[in-house]
């Protein structure tokens, strides 16, 4: 039996490689996904002061630090067992979008633009940002001005653009002024038109992927994820709802703070990243997918009208697509479409600039969890403290987690289906790499934007004998 | 009165005798950084930051405890005494924990703002990485050891000021730590007033109000010279 290893994934956050393991035919037998760095947030937080969690937790990650700020703010306030203050709800909620804008816009344009627009057999060195603004520069511009104005609303509301401590538990720090809500409302219809350009954009090119829809993790499995009351998409409250691949509804109205009773966690051997299963099913038939597909495909419907035009268009296609990961790229397109009509809505409101954006307590509950939809998925941050408020326990589901079942079967559909074991091809080494940027896992490395990350692919013999070796160069 | 005369950084000065060299620089507007020393406590040269060199002698002397005398040429900076300062800074963000980020006197803390203006961009000693406790048992206030610098400004303030002198410093050496009483949890303390004036002059986050989140425990320092002025004139 052969090896194949592709070491480093790049293209994606941190440090992750793929094996593949060949049969004597040459054909795929089993395909791994792996995780290969270590974070420790679970066991470093502990002793901290839970005030200093939603801070502390937003160290997590450099691309949606937003997000856990959010999940860890809302776990303390669930220490402090007070109502929160509307007017910081609506300010956490506008934070939040912004923050699923930037990150969304990333993945699609910086990341994988460059396969969907040029080709996943393009010239690898001109499969990148700079090759693409050379075919479509106004569509690459616009896309990192959406990316810029996603960073900007996060840095106006909250200090800074990365890694703000401005959501607190109990509410935010600070209100905002006038000034930061004009720039807010000023800058969403140019926003929108780039989105809708993309969107048009990568609908016309979606019948050039008709193997990557019909191979990339297109398997039937659950997808999970919060809905609001109404059933709509829903980022930073909301109840959990579980639906089969048909789309039947198995759980509905369940509190996330619940989600130990639904959501089980496998370790892997060979890798850091957990792997949680739904808990009735067992593991690994338990599989689900959380994220921008998953929610367009729980919901009701988005709540907003462009977004909800853009979904019926989506959901519109052959039902056999709507398994389809390739899909994620879409889904990501109409969650930035619904962000910035959502956002609009938000900062119209009369009582934005409200100064009483924060409630103050000590610690009244021993233990807190808080979830929110991150870009990637489901985010669940889970504290227990001691009488002095101090953390004694986290537990952390990182949306990227719950895909990782799908994201090593996606990998094993798509080696099988692309791979040929006797003689390696650049695309086919893209393609296995591009399933897992179709989960935009966040392991998403930015520096990947310019498709300059080394990468090595390795075929070995049975004996470990390396047979055949593809190299990119990282310069 | 006699006055002496002496320089300060090439600049001729006159200072009272017993006046420390810090004080007399100050006077004068010559900075010179100071950790431990607070205006309105006594001064216990614990941090040597404010070291400076005084022609004659062998050694850097400490400004804040070097008294003047006549003709004394002082230098207060200079690259040995820059490579000094640095090195201390080194051991003291060696020596605890220190993660300025997620810090809540991010933005607000002496020793940061220190490593900011002395250029201390590095640490080229091993990170000591104790594991260090957080004594939140107080109903309002908590001390965070793995920011503690043992300044002992706490300790200096509450026996001095508030006449508590709940704090004190257990231990010898690294193995040096800021106690409550006989040891005890802060919020069993006896003594404790419960007036926070220690955590006002802590120069860290070591010593913060419980709520605070990154970034937001700010402190104020000015009452110390103003209440022992005040309580000096009722004596």
């Amino acid at each position: 039996m052969r090896r194949i290893e592709i070491d480093p994934v790049t293209r994606i956050e941190g440090h992750a490689r793929i094996t593949l393991q060949l049969g004597d035919d040459g054909r795929v037998r089993d395909a791994r996904f792996h995780v290969d760095q270590f974070r420790g947030f679970e066991k470093l937080a502990v002793g901290r002061p839970f005030h200093e969690m939603p801070g502390l937790m937003a160290r997590t990650c450099g691309i949606c630090p937003i997000s856990h700020l959010v999940a860890s703010a809302k776990a303390g306030d669930a220490l402090l067992a007070v109502a929160i203050p509307e007017p910081a709800i609506r300010l956490r909620r506008i934070l939040h979008l912004a923050q699923i804008l930037q990150s969304h816009a990333l993945s699609f344009f910086y990341l994988s633009a460059p396969d969907l627009l040029l080709g996943m057999d393009a010239d690898p060195a001109r499969r990148n940002l700079v090759g693409l603004y050379d075919e479509e520069p106004e569509l690459v511009r616009g896309g990192i001005a959406l990316r810029a104005f996603g960073q900007e609303i996060i840095a106006r509301m909250a200090g800074k653009r990365v890694h703000p401590a401005w959501v607190v538990p109990g509410g935010v720090a600070t209100p905002i002024d006038a000034e930061t809500r004009d720039f807010l409302l000023a800058g969403v219809p140019g926003a929108i038109a780039t989105v809708e350009q993309a969107l048009a954009s990568f609908r016309m090119r979606l019948v050039g992927f008709e193997a990557e829809i019909q191979h990339f993790a297109n398997f039937p499995s659950l997808f999970l994820g919060l809905v609001d009351t109404n059933g709509e998409l829903e980022h930073y409250e909301g109840r959990l709802r579980v639906i089969d691949p048909t789309g039947a509804r198995i759980v509905e109205g369940f509190d996330p703070a619940r989600y130990q009773e639904l959501i089980a966690e496998a370790d892997e051997p060979d890798s850091y990243l957990k792997a949680p299963y739904f808990r009735a099913f067992g593991f690994p038939d338990g599989i689900y997918r959380v994220g921008p597909l998953a929610r367009l495909r729980l919901v009701t419907r988005c709540g907003t009208p462009r977004a909800d035009a853009a979904l019926e268009i989506f959901r519109g296609r052959d039902a056999s697509a709507g398994q389809a990961s390739f899909l994620y790229h879409e889904a990501r397109l109409i969650e930035m479409l619904f962000a910035l009509e959502r956002i609009e809505e938000l900062a119209g409101h009369a009582e934005l600039l409200d100064p009483d954006v924060r409630a103050h307590a000590g610690p009244n509950r021993r233990e807190g969890i808080g979830v929110a939809e991150a870009p990637r998925g489901t985010l669940i941050h889970h504290y227990r403290i001691d009488a002095d408020g101090l953390v004694t326990a986290v537990n952390l589901i990182i949306a990227t987690g719950h895909n990782a079942l799908a994201m090593n079967r996606g990998v094993l559909q798509v080696a099988r289906h692309f791979v040929d074991g006797e003689r390696l091809q650049e695309g086919m080494l893209n393609r296995v790499e591009a399933v897992i940027r179709a989960f935009d896992p966040c392991l998403a490395c930015s520096t990947h934007a310019l498709g300059k990350m080394p990468l090595a692919i390795r075929l070995f013999d049975a004996q470990g004998r390396v047979v055949d070796e593809l190299r990119r160069s990282s310069r | 009165m006699s006055v002496y005369t002496l320089e300060i950084d090439g600049r001729e000065v006159g200072a009272r005798p017993g006046e420390t060299i810090l004080a007399v620089a100050r006077e004068h507007q010559i900075e010179i950084p100071t950790l431990c020393s607070l205006e309105g406590l006594s001064t216990v040269g614990a941090c040597r930051l404010c070291l400076t060199e005084v022609e004659g002698a062998s050694r850097l002397l400490p400004a804040c405890t070097t008294a003047v005398a006549e003709g004394m040429r002082v230098r207060t900076q200079s690259e040995r005494i820059a490579r000094y300062r640095r090195g201390i800074l080194e051991l003291l963000f060696a020596e605890r924990n220190h993660q300025c980020a997620v810090c809540v006197s991010n933005g607000h803390c002496d020793l940061q703002a220190l490593a900011t203006s002395l250029g201390m961009d590095h640490v080229r000693v091993p990170y000591r990485d104790p594991l260090l406790s957080v004594d939140a048992s107080h109903e309002r206030f908590a001390l965070d050891h793995n920011r503690c610098v043992l300044c002992t400004r706490c300790v200096r303030v509450c026996d001095e000021i508030e006449g508590a002198h709940t704090w004190d410093v257990a231990g010898r050496g690294i193995g040096s730590w800021i106690v409550s009483d006989l040891a005890d949890p802060w919020g069993e303390s006896s003594s404790c007033t419960g007036c926070g004036k220690c955590v006002q002059v802590c120069p860290t986050g070591a010593l913060f109000e419980k709520g605070k989140a990154i970034g937001e425990m700010t402190k104020r320092t000015a009452f110390v010279p103003m209440l022992q002025h005040m309580r000096g004139r009722r004596r």
